[in-house]
């Protein structure tokens, strides 16, 4: 590249905004990192270890920390990005706070939030004591400590699949990927850490859709004793020891199955971001059904926005793994330059 | 268990209750066997809270019953609503109060067809003009009489004689409720706090100084059905859902439940008898069986009125211990003496009687 | 419940279908597991079911007996293991190599031994 760099603004931090940051800047880009956080990271901050192989989430935090430490990327913190629109033969955008910020192009990775678990009410998320979600379940992986509300050690757990997706009664039909898979890698962290605490999954169907999800699953049942429930759970209620009791199908029995529970976790799924959609709304970009923004072909343009110079990448396009995150923000990135290099 | 998060949804589901002006439509099953809660019903919102209440004797049956029963075409029962509908565009009532939840189901069922397929209400229409020349206004807001009251409880609340306090221990109450299926598993937005959580009832109790169970199977059906208890064999079904509910309160020694559905009410009540003729087991503290009561009934107590002249002494399983408890003096001879001296039928088998 | 009873009302209450999780143990499925462990792969795929001789003129059903076993529920598991004409068939199916012909066996020695308390 000759003269002054092209300029690349991204909107979003999480794993997706930061890989396609390092490899434009490491291409010799300029590039803008707007990010709503305190910090550029997104969800993993909050992970504890990643499937498949229970690796510390730190080493890849920590990846991806020195992925952006680079003369080339200037990081925004606490700002979103608003509105893009085009400028001359470029774009400019909109930042929250009123300022504006124009460049050549932009990537989109706005990201996914957490399924809002109050949204299931027959979970009585937020109600009863001992119902936490998958992300409080890695804090608590975290600080080392199992413990429910009131302190003591829970003797079992239940990790509910499926609490946000595959469900048209929360508008969302789409399947988040990723929480099968998180389970049993939960459910596993669970055994080691509590061996005498029994641990059941309820689930629709096992989605171990990723290399060495499969054996993952294989271990849990050979070597961790993790206990299979297929079945949606249908309604949680607590008893008079304010232990939770759910009601859910044991499919493979074919009769209704009643169990106690001390700690019901909530595998919450992924849903566009708010501030995605916000920015979408503003800018005119597509969203499918799902509310996810829609690429201009799903086989081969799942980087491509119907917009000259903006681009996808990771899960706002779609739930994804962090392997795919990061692959998608390179492909983005790919599709980045060859705009840039046409231009 | 933490309050904020039932606030939090209860704030969600708030449905529009009239302040005045209802057309009410009775139940079949409550204006037989507990005729004092739809009399009490007229009287606390006519006498104590001022309001206008219109009746019109040729108002007949939903024939919800029948419907859920497989005789009645759903094309009939919306001609039999419309009917009822044109009776009050007739008195000029826009607001319907609906005594009985299965007809609540009922009328909640059929605006909700006719909003999304308005092909059928035009075809009612005809039906109904054809059958009877009557045309008739969809009503602007429909309300379970439970909703009514839940207006007003803490009005009702206001005008206290009584408390659902332990006069002795000054302690709450612990009072179970139950809600109807058809109230709002069907259609949550029609109920007041939804399916999950309703708190139509729990409002009323909240009100009204008594404190709430939330047992295992709040949410259960009590097995009323239709085709169940329609046909004699199948009762076991229903008697087997009341007492997966029993079994699940019983740890809780409820002082009384109460219920905003007239199958439910009937049958949580009644059924406590069979349980103790199959089983030999009877529920409640001292194995005294625990009361079912209607909302109005509880509203009547509250206000002062004479439990003999709400009707307690109809119900299988007897008040006595509930009503000492909350300070009531009403003396059990007087239970079955009209007010003219003459004796009432005395029913057999009373629980705690 | 006396034919009287069921006569008085004309019906009687009917019986729970519920698995109730914490009314039953889970001494049959420890006793296999410890004997077998391969019976902790089975991920209910149906494969042996429908290979099954026995279940093609029977309701014998391994997938369900499994779940049987883990589920603690012993009355319809104590039918099922007497109706395995133990071929072997099953064996060659089940895609994560378990042992089911000998989970069959040690399944009908735990009801033994259960019944004579022993377990």
């Amino acid at each position: 590249m000759k003269g002054t760099p092209q300029h690349v603004i991204i909107a979003g931090g999480g794993v997706a905004g930061i890989e396609a940051a390092g490899t434009l800047a490491d291409l010799g880009y300029r590039v803008t990192l707007v990010e709503k956080g305190d910090e550029p990271g997104g969800h993993i901050l909050q992970w504890h270890a990643l499937f498949p192989d229970r690796r510390p989430a730190g080493e890849v935090k920590s990846y991806l920390r020195k992925r952006i430490e680079h003369r080339n990327i200037n990081i925004i913190t606490r700002t979103t990005v608003e509105k893009i629109r085009h400028h001359g033969g470029g774009v400019a955008v909109n930042l929250s706070g009123g300022t504006e910020e124009k460049a050549d192009a932009v990537i989109v990775a706005t990201g996914f939030e957490l399924f809002d678990a109050r949204r299931k009410e027959e979970y009585g998320y937020g109600i009863y004591d001992n119902v936490i979600t998958s992300a409080e379940l890695e804090e608590m992986f975290n600080r080392n400590r199992i413990v429910k509300a009131d302190g003591t050690v829970p003797s079992r757990i239940g990790l509910i699949h499926c609490v946000g997706s595959r469900d048209e009664k929360v508008n969302n039909n789409h399947c988040s990927k990723v929480c099968c898979v998180t389970a049993v890698k939960q459910a596993i962290e669970i055994r080691k850490m509590l061996p005498s605490c029994e641990v059941f999954c309820f689930y629709m169907d096992m989605r171990m859709y990723g290399p060495y999800y499969e054996e993952l699953y294989r271990e849990a049942q050979e070597f961790h004793n993790v206990n299979f429930i297929r079945g949606k759970v249908s309604e949680a209620s607590v008893n008079i020891n304010n232990r939770l009791v759910i009601k859910v199908e044991d499919t493979l029995a074919g009769r209704p199955l009643r169990m106690e529970l001390d700690i019901m976790v909530l595998m919450v799924g992924m849903e566009m971001a708010g501030s995605g959609m916000k920015l979408a709304e503003a800018s005119g970009m597509k969203r499918g059904i799902n509310r996810f923004l829609e690429t201009t072909d799903h086989h081969y343009g799942n980087n491509l926005s119907s917009i000259k110079g903006v681009f996808y990448a990771g899960t706002c396009t779609a739930p994804m793994n962090i392997t795919d995150t990061i692959s998608h923000a390179r492909a983005a990135v790919a599709e980045t330059v060859r705009y840039l290099n046409g231009k | 268990m933490k309050p904020e998060g039932k606030k939090r949804i209860w704030a969600e589901y708030q449905k529009e209750i009239p302040d005045d002006h209802f057309f009410y439509v009775r139940s079949c099953i409550r204006q037989t066997f507990f005729a004092g809660s739809e009399q009490y019903f007229l009287k606390i919102l006519r006498d104590d809270l001022g309001k206008d209440v219109y009746e019109d004797p040729r108002h007949t049956t939903c024939t919800g019953i029948g419907y859920h029963g497989d005789v009645v075409p759903f094309e009939t029962i919306q001609a039999v609503v419309a009917r009822h509908f044109a009776l009050a565009t007739e008195a000029g009532y826009k607001h319907i109060a609906i005594s009985c939840v299965t007809s609540f189901g009922i009328y909640s069922e059929i605006l909700e067809t006719w909003k999304h397929f308005p092909e059928t209400l035009e075809r009612t229409r005809e039906d109904l003009y054809k059958a009877t020349g009557r045309t008739f206004e969809v009503p602007e807001t429909i309300s379970h009489t439970s909703d009514i009251i839940y207006k007003f409880r803490d009005e009702i609340a206001r005008k206290a004689k009584y408390n659902l306090i332990d006069i002795a221990t000054g302690k709450p109450l612990k009072v179970v409720e139950h809600i109807g299926c058809h109230y709002s598993k069907m259609f949550p937005k029609y109920g007041v706090g939804g399916a999950e959580f309703p708190h139509v009832l729990v409002g009323m109790i909240e009100s009204w100084g008594g404190d709430i169970i939330d047992y295992p199977e709040r949410r259960h059906c009590c097995g009323f059905g239709f085709r169940q208890y329609l046909v004699q064999a199948n009762r076991g079904y229903s008697l087997f859902a009341s007492r997966k509910k029993f079994e699940s309160m019983e740890p809780y020694r409820p002082d009384m439940i109460i219920a905003n559905c007239p199958g439910c009410t009937m049958f949580m009540d009644r059924w406590q008898y069979t349980i103790k003729e199959i089983e030999g087991i009877t529920y409640g503290s001292d194995e005294r069986g625990i009361p079912v009561l209607t909302y109005e009934e509880v509203a009547g107590l509250i206000l002062g009125y004479n439990p003999w002249e709400l009707g307690l002494q109809y119900h299988n399983v007897q008040s006595l211990q509930l009503l000492r408890k909350m300070g009531i003096k009403a003396d059990p001879a007087e239970r079955f003496l009209a007010k003219d001296g003459s004796r009432l039928p005395e029913p057999a088998n009373l629980i705690n009687g | 419940m006396s034919i009287d009873q069921a006569n008085k009302f004309g019906f009687t209450i009917n019986r729970s279908r519920l698995i109730d999780y914490d009314a039953s143990d889970r001494k049959v499925r420890d006793y296999i597991t410890a004997r077998e462990p391969s019976f902790r792969l089975c991920f209910a795929c149906g494969g042996c079911t429908a290979a099954c001789t026995a279940g093609h003129h029977t309701t014998f059903n391994l997938r369900r007996m499994n779940t049987y076993i883990r589920r603690g529920e012993i009355d319809p598991l104590r039918e099922e293991v007497t109706r395995c004409m133990l071929c072997g068939k099953c064996l060659l199916v089940c895609p994560r190599g378990v042992n089911t012909r000998n989970v069959v066996a040690v399944a009908a020695e735990a009801i033994r031994k259960l019944d004579r308390n022993e377990l």
